[in-house]
This record gives C-alpha cells, sequence and structure tokens, in this order.
C-alpha cells in the first residue's frame, strides 16, 4: 500500500481550494483513492483556510490524520500545522513571503524553500501563479508526474485557452523542476495507480443522484454548506431539464417543490438546519396531502446561526420531530458521496411509492468534501416509472382511498374526470374536509381515525422498503461502533488501524436512521463486546433513538461538537479506552 | 412518454366537463363577501370555456381559503400563507394548467407578504384573487394588515396603531402586470376583471374588497357602496404607470375600484428556457444514456 496525505494553508482569497481540489484531482485521476477535506472560515478574505488531499491505493474513507507534505502560503499555516507534520514529511513555503528557521522543524521534518513568486513574475505581476509553482514542488514531492498536474490544471480552465493556461502549465514545470534539483522525492510518495476515478463531493453527488432519479424541479435558498446542490443543477438545469428556482426564502423553497410534485414532476429541496426549521410546516403539509417530496438536510454546527462553515450531527432531532402532529417520513443518512448518490436515488423512490416526504440527511463534511468513486460504480439506468399511474376518467375516484398498504391512487392535474382537492386539513377518501362543520360528529370523528391510521400505515411499508442496518467488521468483536452519515468513513479507517493493532472491532451503522429497524438493530447491537456510540452532537441524538425503540443504553459514547469532522486516530483512542490497551 | 394518458383524454374530444361548483356548499356566514368572488370565478372561468381538469384553485389558510372546495377543478388547499409558492410550483410543473390563487389579506398580506412580492417580480403567469376583508375572520376578529389606523378589534381593543399596508400601490410597485380592484357589491365587474387577469398573459391580481358580516362592522357593503367609483368612467389610462400609482393611493371618501394597470412583458416561463420544449411534467427524465455527464469529475 503508499499514501500521502498533502496539507495546502493560506487565507481566504488565496485559492487555497483550487490548490487542493487541483492536487486532489492529480490524485484521482492516476486512479488512487482519494479524499479531499476543505476546511475553510465564515470569510471571504483572510482568515486561515486549508485542505487536506489524502491519496491511497488502497481504499479510504476519511481525510486521515497525516500530513506528509504541507505547502504553507502563510507564515500562520506553519504555526497551525507544523505539529502534525508527519515522520519524513516535508515543509513547501516560499522565503520571500515568510521565513522559517530549521531550528523550528520537528525532528524528521524537512523544508523545501520554492521562489513560487519569482517563478509566477517569469510570467505576470499577478501573484496567484505562485500557486502553480507551489502545486509544481508538491506533486514532485508527492510522486505525480507532472504531466498529470498540468493536464488537470488546464483543464481547470475549461474551455478557455492562451496566456493563463500556458502560464500556469509552465509555473507548476518551474515549482517540479525546482524541487527536483534541490530536493529528494518525499519519504512518502505515491505509486502504484489505476483507471481514473471520479472525484465527487457529497451534494454534487446528491444532484447528480436527483438528475438520474428523474428530479425536474429543485427550489432552494442559498445555505451553506447545501447551495452547492444548487449550483450543480443549475449549471446544468438546460442540458438535463430541470427547472432550478432560487427562491426568497426557505419556506417558498419547499411549497414550490411540494406545488411541483402535486402537478406531476418529480421534486425536491436542499437546504440546512436554518432554513429546514423553516421549512417543517410544509414537510407536515406534504404528508398530509400526501405529495411525495425530497429534502436535503446538510447539517452545520448548530444551534442558531452556530459555526457555519463546520460540520455537525445536530439536526437528527429536529428532523425526526419537524412538523405538528405525526406523519411518515423517512430519513436517509449515506455516509460517503457513492452512498449519497444511491440514497438520493432510493429517497424518490420511496418518497414516490409512499407519497411521503422523505429527507436525505447529510452535514458540511459529507456535502463538501470530496471523495474518488469507481466510475463503475455509477449506474445512470435508473428505472423512472410513469406518474401517470391513474386511468382517467375513473369512476367514483377517490385520492385518499383507504388501502391495505396506505398507498392511495395519485391523479395529476390536467387529467380528466379526476378532479380532487389536496387538503392540508383533515379530509375525507375524497379530499373533502372534515375539519370544520363535521368535526366532533361521531361518523366523522371515527373517519378522521381512520384516515390517520391509513397514513401512519405507510410508515410500515417505509420501513420494510428501506435499508436496514449495516454491519462490517469482525464477527467476533470486542468492540461495535454505532455510526450514522459521514462519520462512518472515519470509522471504517479507524477500524483498519486497529486490526492492524490485532483488534476485532466491528461498526453497525444506519443507512436509514428512520424508520428505525428495531428488530435488525436490537440482534445486531446486543452483543458480544461492547458498544461505542459515536456521533458529532453534544447529546447523542441516534442513541436517544436507538434507546427509545430498542431499550438498548449506550453508556460508552464519543461525541464531538466542537465543528470538526471525526479523525480516524481519535476514534482509535477512544475505543481503546474503552476495551483497555492490550499489555496495559 | 408518461404524459400520454393527460394528452389522450383530451385528443380523443370527450367533451370536456366544464369548471363549475362542487357538491361541497360553502361554509361561510350569511351575507359574507365571498359568496361573490366564488361566483365571479365560477362566472369567469365559465365565460372563458375553460375545462374543470385544466385549471387548479390553490389557498392557504383562513375563511375565504376555503374556496377551492367550492369549484370542481383540481384544487391545493395548503398552509397559511404559502398559497403562492404552491402555486408557482404548479404552474411550472405544468404551464398547460391555469393557476388561480385565492386567500384573505392575513394570508396574502401578513404571513404571505414576502411571496406576495416575489411572486409578481417574476411575472408568473397566473391570477391571485385576495378576499380583502381587513380582518381575520376564521380567527375570529384580529386586526389584519389592511386594518385601518384606529380600527378596534379583538387585538387591538383601543385601535389599530400600525398604517394599514396598500395592496395596489405594493402590487405596482412589485412588478405586477395586472393591477385591479373588484367590489364583493359587483359580481358583474369582478367578473370582469377575473376573466381578464385569467387571459392576461403575467401575473393577475385581484383585490377583491369583500367584507366580512361578523367581525369588522366598519369596512362593510354600506361602506364601500358610498365610496367606490370605476376607474374606467373616471378616463383612468390603465397603460399609465404612474396614473395608476395615484389612484392607488386614494382610500377614503372616493375608493377607486377596476382596472389599474395592465402591460404585457414576458412572463417567467417565456423566459426559463426549460420550459421551451412543453410542461415540464411531459418532459423525458433521467440520466440513462447520458455517460458523459460523469466526465466532468474525471
Amino acid at each position: 500500500m503508499s499514501e500521502i496525505t498533502v496539507r495546502v494553508g493560506g487565507a481566504a482569497g488565496d485559492g487555497i481550494a483550487s490548490v487542493g481540489e487541483t492536487v486532489s484531482r492529480s490524485f484521482s485521476r492516476s486512479g488512487f483513492y482519494t479524499y479531499g477535506h476543505n476546511a475553510y472560515q465564515s470569510v471571504i478574505r483572510g482568515g486561515h483556510v486549508w485542505f487536506q488531499a489524502r491519496a491511497s491505493s488502497d481504499p479510504i474513507y476519511s481525510q486521515g490524520d497525516a500530513c506528509d507534505v504541507l505547502y504553507a502560503m502563510d507564515r500562520q499555516t506553519v504555526d497551525v500545522h507544523l505539529p502534525a507534520m508527519s515522520q519524513g514529511s516535508t515543509l513547501i513555503f516560499d522565503p520571500e513571503k515568510f521565513a522559517v528557521a530549521d531550528s523550528e522543524l520537528p525532528v524528521g521534518v524537512r523544508s523545501l524553500p520554492v521562489p513560487t513568486l519569482e517563478i509566477a513574475r517569469k510570467y505576470t505581476p499577478q501573484s496567484i501563479l505562485q500557486n502553480a509553482a507551489g502545486m509544481g514542488a508538491a506533486a514532485f514531492l508527492s510522486g505525480i508526474p507532472l504531466t498529470t498536474l498540468q493536464k488537470v490544471l488546464a483543464d481547470s480552465f475549461g474551455r478557455k485557452t492562451g496566456d493563463i493556461v500556458d502560464w500556469n502549465v509552465g509555473a507548476a514545470a518551474a515549482g517540479f523542476q525546482f524541487a527536483s534539483e534541490h530536493t529528494s522525492a518525499n519519504a512518502h510518495v505515491l505509486s502504484g495507480g489505476a483507471a481514473p476515478k471520479l472525484l465527487i463531493t457529497g451534494n454534487q453527488a446528491i444532484a447528480l443522484g436527483a438528475a438520474a432519479a428523474g428530479v425536474k424541479f429543485l427550489a432552494q435558498y442559498p445555505m451553506t454548506p447545501a447551495s452547492t446542490v444548487m449550483q450543480w443543477m443549475a449549471a446544468h438545469s438546460q442540458s438535463i431539464g430541470v427547472v432550478v428556482k432560487q427562491a426568497e426564502d426557505e419556506l417558498a423553497a419547499i411549497n414550490m417543490a411540494i406545488g411541483a410534485s402535486f402537478a406531476g414532476v418529480r421534486s425536491m429541496t436542499a437546504t440546512s438546519g436554518g432554513g429546514f426549521a423553516l421549512m417543517v410546516e410544509a414537510l407536515g403539509m406534504a404528508g398530509m396531502t400526501e405529495t411525495p417530496v425530497v429534502v436535503v438536510e446538510s447539517q452545520r454546527s448548530g444551534p442558531s446561526t452556530g459555526l457555519p462553515t463546520k460540520t455537525e450531527q445536530g439536526d437528527l432531532n429536529l428532523m425526526l420531530g419537524a412538523g405538528q402532529g405525526e406523519f411518515p417520513r423517512a430519513i436517509l443518512a449515506p455516509s460517503n458521496p457513492l452512498e449519497a448518490y444511491r440514497a438520493t436515488i432510493r429517497a424518490f423512490q420511496l418518497s414516490e411509492d409512499w407519497q411521503t416526504p422523505v429527507l436525505v440527511a447529510s452535514d458540511l463534511h459529507l456535502s463538501e468534501d470530496f471523495m474518488t468513486i469507481d466510475r463503475d460504480a455509477i449506474s445512470l439506468n435508473v428505472d423512472i416509472p410513469s406518474l401517470f399511474q391513474v386511468e382517467a376518467n375513473g369512476h367514483d375516484y377517490k385520492r385518499y382511498a383507504y388501502t391495505p398498504s396506505g398507498v392511495s391512487p395519485r391523479a395529476i392535474p390536467g387529467q380528466p374526470g379526476l378532479n380532487f382537492i389536496a387538503g392540508s386539513d383533515e379530509h375525507d377518501e375524497k379530499g373533502h374536509l372534515v375539519s370544520d362543520v363535521k368535526s366532533g360528529i361521531p361518523v366523522w370523528v371515527a373517519e378522521r381515525v381512520k384516515m390517520m391510521d391509513k397514513r401512519m400505515r405507510k410508515l410500515d411499508g417505509l420501513r420494510r422498503a428501506s435499508a436496514g442496518p449495516l454491519v462490517e467488521g469482525d464477527a467476533n468483536p470486542e468492540l461495535t461502533f454505532v455510526a450514522w452519515g459521514s462519520t462512518v468513513g472515519a470509522v471504517r479507517d479507524a477500524m483498519k488501524i486497529l486490526a492492524q493493532q490485532g483488534r476485532r472491532t466491528r461498526m453497525v451503522s444506519l443507512p436509514t436512521v428512520f424508520p428505525v429497524h428495531g428488530t435488525e438493530l436490537l440482534a445486531l447491537l446486543k452483543g458480544p463486546g461492547r458498544r461505542l456510540l459515536i456521533e458529532a452532537n453534544f447529546s447523542g441524538q441516534l442513541g436517544r433513538l436507538l434507546r427509545a425503540e430498542t431499550g438498548l443504553e449506550f453508556p460508552d459514547r464519543f461525541l464531538k461538537y466542537d465543528g470538526e469532522p471525526f479523525y480516524p486516530r481519535e476514534i482509535v483512542h477512544r475505543a481503546l479506552e474503552v476495551i483497555g490497551h492490550v499489555g496495559l | 412518454m408518461s404524459g400520454s394518458s393527460a394528452q389522450a383524454a383530451t385528443a380523443v374530444g370527450t367533451p370536456l366537463p366544464m369548471l363549475g361548483k362542487s357538491d361541497t356548499k360553502p361554509t361561510w356566514c350569511p351575507g359574507c363577501g365571498d359568496y361573490s368572488v366564488v361566483a365571479a370565478i365560477e362566472m369567469a372561468v365559465k365565460r372563458l370555456k375553460l375545462s374543470s381538469n385544466n385549471v387548479v384553485i390553490v389557498s392557504g389558510i383562513g375563511c375565504s381559503s376555503n374556496l377551492p372546495h367550492f369549484l370542481s377543478s383540481y384544487g391545493f388547499h395548503g398552509i397559511h400563507g404559502r398559497a403562492l409558492p404552491i402555486a408557482e410550483g404548479i404552474r411550472w410543473a405544468n404551464h398547460g394548467l391555469t393557476v388561480i390563487a385565492t386567500g384573505g389579506d392575513g394570508d396574502g398580506f401578513g404571513i404571505g407578504a414576502g411571496h406576495f412580492v416575489h411572486t409578481m417580480r417574476r411575472n408568473v403567469d397566473m391570477t391571485y384573487v385576495t378576499m380583502d376583508n381587513q380582518i381575520y375572520g376564521l380567527t375570529t376578529g384580529q386586526a389584519s394588515p389592511t386594518s385601518m389606523m384606529g380600527q378596534k378589534t379583538k387585538s387591538t381593543p383601543t385601535g389599530v396603531i400600525e398604517n394599514p399596508l396598500d395592496p395596489i400601490s405594493l402590487a405596482l410597485a412589485s412588478g405586477a402586470t395586472y393591477v385591479a380592484r373588484g367590489f364583493s357589491g359587483d359580481v358583474k365587474q369582478m367578473a370582469d376583471l377575473i376573466a381578464g387577469g385569467i387571459q392576461h398573459k403575467g401575473f393577475a391580481f385581484v383585490d377583491a374588497l369583500s367584507p366580512c358580516v361578523t367581525y369588522n362592522k366598519i369596512n362593510t357593503f354600506d361602506f364601500f357602496r358610498q365610496r367606490v367609483y370605476k376607474l374606467e368612467s373616471a378616463g383612468h389610462d390603465p397603460t399609465n404607470l404612474v396614473q395608476a400609482f395615484q389612484r392607488s393611493l386614494e382610500w377614503g371618501e372616493k375608493i377607486p375600484t377596476g382596472l389599474f394597470y395592465k402591460v404585457d412583458k414576458p412572463t417567467y416561463e417565456d423566459l426559463e428556457e426549460v420550459l421551451s420544449t412543453g410542461p415540464l411534467a411531459l418532459q423525458p427524465t433521467g440520466l440513462r444514456g447520458r455517460e458523459s455527464i460523469l466526465d466532468e469529475f474525471i
């Protein structure tokens, strides 16, 4: 196995994210499993931002813990990240910008001063070209061929040609050349590689999955970290035929999506916790009117505005309880971009089949970080049934007919003879409201109960049709991790480290958080070994849900609410605290 | 593909059911102004020979928002204040449908005010009829955004101390391309205004002065009968925005009704490229055979 992690840091506005993405794409295009973690702040200029690009010849599921090459674009990056640098790693910086004394370097870490600004000036007075020179040096140290980096750089300008592309390609070559003349390759270097892989963020995968599932309408209000769902869809709106509507607020966004769904198109909205809080009432309307809608909830650190650019899994309670009264819903929690692609397709199918809202729970860590997917793993051939399922001019059509499954035949406006009113008030099988002059009259009291039971029956169907818990790892574990969503990746990487140490661990994760697959979970979680609940929130919200549904307690927990994603090493550390260090 | 059944029935030439009353009787108080509005909508759609299956009437919550139940079209009786975004979604999903949103002054100008402004600036091709009674009726008589200064209500026992919102000038300022005011005391005029709004290509707003006979003892039928005059008989030019603004400011001894303003501009649906190939609900779906879309991720 070969593996390397490159970190690049600087101030917002330095182009850190595009450097990080370019390095990541150089890895993925060379056929390595790649993870790109973008750590940024809620500022447009200044501050400290950094990007961690990790690549390996073996599958990886998180940003990892290492720092084998650090490209520091400002002095603060050195101060923040120097302590994290691995044995045998290299620090790249430009001595024209700031100094780093050799005495500052930890043992086993060397520095490579690269004249990035001087290289840039040969082409243009604009200092941004220094990034290409720095990337050239990083590519040399990582074992990435110069031509790969140059091609990725050139492609990043799209159809643009001319000086700007040539300068970047030239500056990258100069940086690569300088590094090759002034240092040897890093102690950590990539070798091997295979067919190019797709490098994709969770939000891109969600948008792609929605398109593959047949979405025709997306309404959204910008909010980090959900905005890039809308951005991807808007960029492809015309080529794939999706109406993308930036609404005046999240209230409008979800109501537009529900209206569009009612009128016969697959519809969605995406937001973060603050926006989802505004959507709560309409979510119940979708449940009551039995109108399908897919809502992506990409969580960030709360409460309130919280840490807008940092991750958390703190909205599970909100998603579970969103809406007055009770109505069926499903909450899917993909753990990485590939799962996000598949879960989004599944969300559309479930929502349509069961005529009720389905939530896709993401978070900043999943939504915005990059990860590789084998191209063959993505199938665009999704079966998309017609929404015009009910024969027009049906006799005595009942939109909300009582059925054993709870699902009633759904007419689409425009179909002759099937007219009905979708009402947010309680209604009878025909959709006539029973909320005013009929309410409280015994026969209609009974009708209300029947209609409520009909809707809630769909919950059983949703449970049966949704993905059950996933089990991986040792069949006879000392410890079982319990995790959901983006946290699963770091646990998976931690389990690999623990296995190397001879420890037997297992993970039970929940691709479907709700409805809870209680019977299966109880069987899986009873034992053997201890259970360690891992969640990115303060109170262990999944643990509380599982306790309510299975009666199981989760005394051992690793809860994080500092805004940062889980790192494999800290999970290993916590696991060993729970099961004990061998030999101690 | 999927739209075939929706289109087929139209194609075979079966006589389409005309839009009319449904079998649900209104539950409004006797004498409520809203009876005139539902009658005017029915007259307008009959005059335009609209079939019941191609019309969707959308509403929020409030006395007047029960209106979709009383007509035989498709309908969506949504949540408070959100009739317009629901209606927009319906319209964009299938712009072959005639979309009419209805509701009250609380629904449209209070809790839904943000949507009111934004839907108008988009010039979505739909008609919005507000039954403006200047009071919250269904919650038994609290002040509304159009309640007059000084009016005593259950929530303002010593009188309203806020200026009322003027829906007509707000609509003009927001970019509505058809702005009218009707009065429940004149069903024929109201039907004309609503029919004109439905025929108008763009966002048509009709504010219907629709007295609440139970909770608003000030803005009564008599109050308006003594004050209303028709714009068309006063030499008003509805193509002149400045004149329209001037007339919209009249609210006192004289209250104008009729068409304030009408202008032809491209609609949102005209400008949304994706809709140029036909209603969204009848377009192909998915990414089957579109493997090249993955190239951008390499």
